[in-house]
């Protein structure tokens, strides 16, 4: 449930960054999300497709998430290992002496919006053009 | 195909709440108040140890509670009746607060006449713990009943809090827990997390938490004296 949340910060900071940039519309937001970030991409879609109808400048964003694969580190024998299959034991020495070096991230790395002005000045509209 | 354009933007989903969370604070700062953000499961004694913090507190700190819930306002009544200030938050199906949430219910309390606020978050040991709420200090109660485990299960919400209470020790001969071995657990998310045993039903330990509250309202108040 937690993902509701999330949607409200994810469309704060996108509005902000929109808003310095004199955004009126976005088309897209990416995330990478840790596999072992907690939050679940299918609820987080069903909250965006909900949030993002209610901002003016995300109506109709899609929102694109890429996953982090989650790999804890060994501190005894120095093994990278996957998070998922093994979780804090190392599957080479059996040590409890790990941790996670990455699979935890919930950043918003960028958004798509359109171009307008300069599709308007450079480039001659193809006839496929909307 | 429209053109467009791709802009960067590298920024934490919870890097907006963490810049209002210091806002938060630097308003409380400067205000003179002292916000606790207490969490823990549903049924771990929140209210009960709370109705005992304000009892041990009221003659020397003006206290004000703000109870958050998804719904119904039977805690914020509860905490009435000890003759705290306390106002209902309701998250309106959210299972945490944010600092922007929280600044709303701070203005709701009103911090004129309040040096300890205490925010008590929803029951839940997973989301309240990714959202800093503004509060100078987490802290969370973890009951016996629930198991000597639980800081291997909800590590973050263990790694972010200043305090833990283990409530409910009077009921230890009747359950496997280990407070050893949940003190060592606790360790491992967190050296620096104090550890107080209580009772919030006999009011056992409650002198301990509330020396614990007393030292750092004042040392928030007046860094210069400590």
């Amino acid at each position: 449930m937690h993902e509701l949340g999330i949607v409200f910060h994810i469309i704060r900071s996108v509005e902000e960054v929109g808003r310095q940039n004199g955004v009126k519309r976005v088309n897209a937001v990416t995330l990478e999300l840790g596999e072992v970030s907690g939050v679940l991409e299918d609820y987080l879609q069903d909250c965006w497709n909900w949030a993002a109808a209610r901002s003016d400048m995300l109506r109709g964003a899609r929102l694109q998430v890429e996953t982090i694969p989650a790999k804890t580190l060994c501190e005894d024998c120095g093994l990278v290992y996957p998070t998922v299959a093994h979780g804090r034991t190392c599957p080479g020495c059996g040590s409890g002496h790990t941790h996670l070096i990455q699979g935890n991230e919930t950043m918003i790395r960028d958004i798509t919006v359109p171009e307008e002005e300069e599709a308007e000045s450079k480039e001659t509209p193809s006839p496929d053009t909307l | 195909m429209e053109k467009v354009k791709i802009l960067e933007i590298k920024q934490s989903v919870f890097a907006s709440n963490d810049r209002e969370a210091d806002e938060v604070r630097r308003q409380l700062k400067e205000k003179g108040v002292f916000l606790l953000n207490l969490m823990s499961s549903p049924g771990s004694g929140k209210t009960t140890t709370l109705r005992r913090t304000i009892e041990a507190l009221k003659d020397e700190m003006r206290i004000g509670v703000m109870e958050a819930d998804i719904d119904s306002d039977v805690d914020a009544k509860a905490i009435a009746e000890t003759g705290a200030k306390s106002i209902q938050l309701h998250t309106g199906g959210m299972c945490h607060l944010d600092a922007d949430m929280t600044r709303q219910g701070l203005e709701g309390l009103g911090l004129e006449d309040v040096d300890l606020a205490i925010l008590e978050n929803v029951g839940n040991l997973v989301c309240p713990a990714e959202f800093d709420t503004g509060a100078v200090k987490n802290a969370m109660i973890l009951s016996v009943p629930e198991g000597h485990d639980k800081p291997l299960k909800y590590p973050l919400m263990f790694t972010v809090c200043d305090v833990v209470l283990v409530n409910k020790i009077d009921v230890m001969p009747y359950f496997d827990f280990d407070m050893e071995k949940c003190k060592e657990y606790i360790r491992m998310r967190n050296p620096e997390a104090k550890v107080i045993p209580i009772c919030a039903r006999t009011g056992e330990g409650i002198d301990q938490w509330a020396d614990w509250l007393r030292t750092q309202v004042a040392a928030w108040k007046n860094p210069d004296k400590q």
